[in-house]
This record gives structure tokens, C-alpha cells and sequence, in this order.
């Protein structure tokens, strides 16, 4: 079966997903992941959506319980590079994916994911304002 | 008929030379449409009324044989209305070829009444039909003048600003309508793209109203922001506004806000580790304000 | 001097709702017709999103089914019709099915209503026992 590659640098894992998600890729994804932190012991998860053209409510729901099974397994995870048209329609959807972590691009993505391992202040928008 | 088209191709100097004088006595205001313009629009419109294609009659004006006349008349419209023509004087200036009109067809046929009657009343017809379409294209006319502005307006009307590198602001003024709170939120969140913003202020001093569907455009502004992965600081909500928010019942607890937008700047700053300091020994530069010392 | 003008279909297509790999042709081939007509891209991607919801339930809900597409036109004014139907269990509660948090199948229940606002109409067609029809159609 098509899997969705998981690149790992240092103690944090990189998903880029450019193909158009089904939702078993999408399901395996979120099995391949839970295993790769458990089994290396990963602080951080990158997701790159940039090259997705559609989020609909399973991708979103997969994404949010992706967030969930690292937080439980002592990781952060951090989307990033949502498209406007894409956050707009997530918004309108009812979607707004509360407890994900976002980023604008891979590198302020990779640079909150270090600081947070290192204990310091994120980079990252959250959703919890002040 | 026929004898009343060639009535007009062998009279079209003396008619053009009427209608023209009969115009200049009307009450036209000269500085809209310029003299020259006017000879012009009415010199076409008699040629192509007098030299119609074959089995075109003036008893029926929607016929496919007055195409070009409506066409010219669709043309003059766009010209009257970007000269600022009031719709009754753009009818008037048709409706000015009447009284030539009778006048030549009384002289022509004076020993005919039967036919004289019958000539004048088709006359008055065709161009009170030329008159009605003439309004009517007027009327096209402006509404697509009013479309094309509006949608000029709402682009000049969003302008997103960049403050610092990585904060842009977008001080909303006037009105937010449902297009244009929608045309905001797009602008916003492609500049938060383009300039890789972690910083968004929406400052909305300029907005006298907020009302519930407003409150909630802003909001999925600031989600679809968050979403992308940059924050969002809502600045100058006036005490009215601050008042109105709470009476209607709308929460903005998710929502970072602040009175001033140089408040909210200096929050954006702060947070993306960056600080405004007063350099030692030098007082803070203050512009000479007039009268005080 | 100008008379109402009819609604006519200009193109038309029907798309099998059959494995989770259709939904994926559906959103491709409603994405390729909405770029096709210059569609602005937030529209698209609200009008694919909601195609993609849709065509989830009539797979999950319904057991499969299909999905005609439709290109409206309206004197100028162009739109999008997207028609979903299965031969499923229905559904006995339209009004509840519509509201966000309702699910069946422990999703989040966001398709339904979600697609809904996307939409500029939106039309259901239900009753137990005798499948499940749901039309929805944007303006341009």
C-alpha cells in the first residue's frame, strides 16, 4: 500500500504530504506516525501542507487526533504552510482545530519545535491567546 | 413611409441644422457634452435612420434592420454617461428631432391630411421608441460604471501595510459590508503569505459600526490566521464599539486585543522578541507641535 | 425590454461514488471544471470541500452512490450544480442531521451543515428506507 514518507532530523519527524490524501493514506499516516515517535523517542512532529489543496473535516480530523496521540506521547506537533483559500474554508467549514499548533512555514515550524524541546517559548501560534 | 425616409435623406442638412438649433435653446448645459460631440452623435443618428437596410420600416423599431441605430444610441448612452448627462436631458436630445420632424413633414404634405396625420404619428412613435431605448442603455450604461467602481473602491478600500518585517496591519475604514469584510480577510491573509507575517494587526478605528455579523467576519479572520500560523491583534475598538461587542453578546476572549495600534505594535514587536528602547542620554524626539512650548 | 432568463445546463457529467478512491476522482474532476471556468480559487476550494464531504456520506452513509455534475448558466451568471445520491437507510431527522456535532459515524459531524455554508444553495431529499439526495449548487 502508498504510504506517505515520515523524514526524521534529530529527535523530530517530517511529513510532507503532497499527494491527494484518501482517507486510509490519511489513517495510516496518523498509524505510521504514532510508531515512528514511540519507537525513536521524538520530541517534535512537522506537518507541511503547503502543497494540499483541500483540508475537508476528515483530513482536519485526522490532523487534530495526530496533535493528540504525540501530545500523549510527549511530542509537539506543528501544521504548517496552510493556504489561505484552504484556512478560510476550514473557518467556514466549522473546523477551527483547536490545540494544533501552526506555523507560517518549515523553517519557523523546525524552529518551534526545537525551542520547545528545549523548554523555551514557542515561535508557533497557538490557540489559546495570552 | 418610404416617401417619409426620403423626405429625410433630401432634407438631412436643414433637419440636422434644426435639431442642433432646437437644442442649443434648450436649457443643455454645454459644459458637460461639448458642441462638436453632439453635431457629431446627431449626424449619425440621421444617416442611419434615413438609409436603413431594405424592408425596414419605422413602425417597428425592435426589427432587426434598426440594429445599428439602437447600436449607435447603446454608444451615445456610454458617452452621456461618462460626461455626466442627466437620463432626461440623454432623452431630450432625441426627443428634440420631433418638433423638425413635424415641422418639414406639415410643409411636405399640407394638401394630404389623411396622410399627414398618419406621418407624423409614426414619426412620433419611432422616436419616442429611439427616447425609451436611449434611457434604457443610459441606464445599463451606469450600472456598469456603478459596478466597476464599486469594485475599484473595495480594492483601494484594503490596504495591508507592512510595519516591521514579519507584522503587516490593515486599518479597515468605513463601512464592513458581507463582500467587503470577505474581500478583507482575503487581502489580509495572502499579505500575512506573501510578507511571511507572523504578525497581523487589524486595527478598525475607521469602522463606525460593528454589529454581529461584522464581530463574526473578524473572528474567522483571526482563525483562519491562527490556522496559517500567525497571530492576530484587533486594535482601536472605540468604546462604543467595546459597548456594542459586549450588548450583543459576542465573545472575544480568544481574541488579543488592544485600544491603540501603537499598543498593538508594540505587542507584535515584543512578542517576536524585539524591544523599543530610549537610547541613554538622548530625550526621546518629540515633534514641535504649534503653540506649545 | 429584457425578459427573465432561463436556467440552462451547459455541461453535464455523472461520477461514480463507489471506493474511497472515487472520492478522490470527484474532488480532481470538480477541481479541473472550476479552474476550467475561472472559478476564483476560494471558491473552488470551498466548492471542493464540500464536494468532498458530500461524496464521504453518500459512501459511508449510504452505501455508495453517485454524483452528477452540472454546469449552470443563467443569462451571464454561471454556476456549479453538484448533485449526490445514494440508495442508502436515509435519513429520519433531516433538521438534526443538519446541525454541526450530529454524526452517525463518529466523525465530527461537520459535513452536512459545513457543506451547507460553503454552498450557496443547498437542497436534501430524504426519508428512511428510500436513499438519500442531496443538491447543492454556487454561484459565481
Amino acid at each position: 500500500m502508498e504510504r506517505i514518507p515520515i523524514l526524521r532530523i534529530g529527535s523530530l519527524l517530517l511529513v510532507t504530504i503532497q499527494v491527494d490524501l484518501y482517507d486510509d493514506l490519511a489513517l495510516q499516516l496518523q498509524d505510521d506516525l504514532s510508531t515512528r515517535i514511540a519507537d525513536l523517542g521524538a520530541t517534535g512532529v512537522l506537518i507541511d501542507i503547503s502543497a494540499l489543496e483541500i483540508v475537508d473535516s476528515f483530513i482536519g480530523r485526522t490532523l487534530a487526533n495526530i496533535a493528540a496521540i504525540a501530545r500523549v506521547l510527549d511530542a509537539e506537533t506543528v501544521v504548517v504552510g496552510m493556504q489561505p483559500a484552504v484556512a478560510i474554508t476550514l473557518v467556514e467549514l466549522g473546523m477551527s482545530l483547536p490545540g494544533i499548533r501552526t506555523a507560517l512555514n518549515v523553517d519557523l515550524g523546525m524552529e518551534y519545535l526545537r525551542q520547545a524541546a528545549t523548554g523555551g517559548d514557542g515561535v508557533g501560534t497557538d490557540h489559546y491567546a495570552e | 413611409m418610404i416617401k417619409l425616409l426620403k423626405m429625410m435623406r433630401d432634407n438631412q442638412d436643414r433637419i440636422l441644422t434644426d435639431w442642433l438649433d432646437g437644442l442649443k435653446a434648450s436649457a443643455r448645459r454645454r459644459d458637460l457634452i461639448g458642441d462638436v460631440e453632439v453635431k457629431e452623435h446627431a449626424r449619425k443618428i440621421l444617416t442611419l435612420i434615413s438609409n436603413p437596410p431594405p424592408n425596414t420600416v419605422l413602425e417597428d423599431f425592435s426589427s432587426e434592420g434598426w440594429q445599428t441605430v439602437r447600436d449607435q444610441l447603446m454608444e451615445i448612452s456610454i458617452s452621456r454617461v461618462a460626461h455626466g448627462s442627466s437620463p432626461s436631458e440623454t432623452a431630450q436630445f432625441l426627443l428634440s428631432l420631433k418638433p423638425v420632424m413635424f415641422k418639414l413633414i406639415r410643409e411636405q404634405l399640407t394638401t394630404a391630411p389623411d396622410e399627414l396625420f398618419r406621418e407624423i404619428d409614426v414619426t412620433n412613435n419611432f422616436v419616442d421608441a429611439m427616447a425609451l431605448h436611449i434611457a434604457e442603455s443610459y441606464i445599463q450604461s451606469r450600472d456598469k460604471v456603478i459596478a466597476r467602481q464599486q469594485e475599484e473602491m473595495l480594492e483601494l478600500s484594503t490596504p495591508v501595510v507592512m510595519l516591521w518585517d514579519g507584522i503587516v496591519a490593515l486599518p479597515v475604514i468605513g463601512t464592513l459590508d458581507s463582500s467587503r469584510a470577505q474581500m478583507v480577510m482575503e487581502s489580509l491573509l495572502h499579505a500575512i503569505v506573501q510578507t511571511n507575517s507572523r504578525f497581523a494587526i487589524i486595527d478598525i478605528t475607521g469602522v463606525p459600526t460593528v454589529d454581529t455579523l461584522v464581530a463574526q467576519h473578524l473572528l474567522k479572520t483571526i482563525t483562519a490566521a491562527r490556522l496559517m500560523g500567525a497571530e492576530c491583534i484587533l486594535s482601536g475598538i472605540r468604546p462604543q464599539i467595546a459597548q456594542t461587542i459586549v450588548h450583543l453578546g459576542i465573545t472575544l476572549n480568544d481574541v488579543v486585543t488592544r485600544s491603540k495600534l501603537s499598543d498593538a505594535f508594540r505587542l507584535a514587536l515584543e512578542r517576536s522578541g524585539r524591544a523599543v528602547v530610549q537610547k541613554a542620554g538622548q530625550a526621546p524626539v518629540v515633534a514641535p507641535v504649534a503653540g506649545v512650548s | 425590454m429584457e425578459t427573465v432568463s432561463e436556467q440552462i445546463i451547459t455541461r453535464s457529467e455523472i461520477l461514480p461514488i463507489r471506493t474511497q478512491i472515487d472520492l478522490v476522482h470527484v474532488r480532481q474532476r470538480v477541481r479541473t471544471w472550476l479552474s476550467e471556468e475561472r472559478f476564483t480559487l476560494i471558491d473552488q476550494t470551498k466548492i471542493v470541500t464540500a464536494a468532498s464531504e458530500l461524496a464521504r456520506n453518500a459512501l459511508e452513509h449510504g452505501g455508495g452512490g453517485q454524483m452528477e455534475m452540472s454546469l449552470l448558466a443563467v443569462g451571464a451568471r454561471k454556476g456549479i450544480r453538484l448533485k449526490f445520491s445514494d440508495q442508502g437507510p436515509g435519513i429520519a431527522d433531516i433538521t438534526m442531521a443538519l446541525k454541526d456535532g450530529y454524526t452517525t459515524a463518529g466523525g465530527m459531524g461537520l459535513g452536512l451543515g459545513g457543506s451547507k455554508r460553503l454552498m450557496s444553495e443547498f437542497d436534501i431529499q430524504s426519508s428512511p428506507g428510500a436513499g438519500t439526495v442531496v443538491t447543492v449548487t454556487r454561484w459565481k
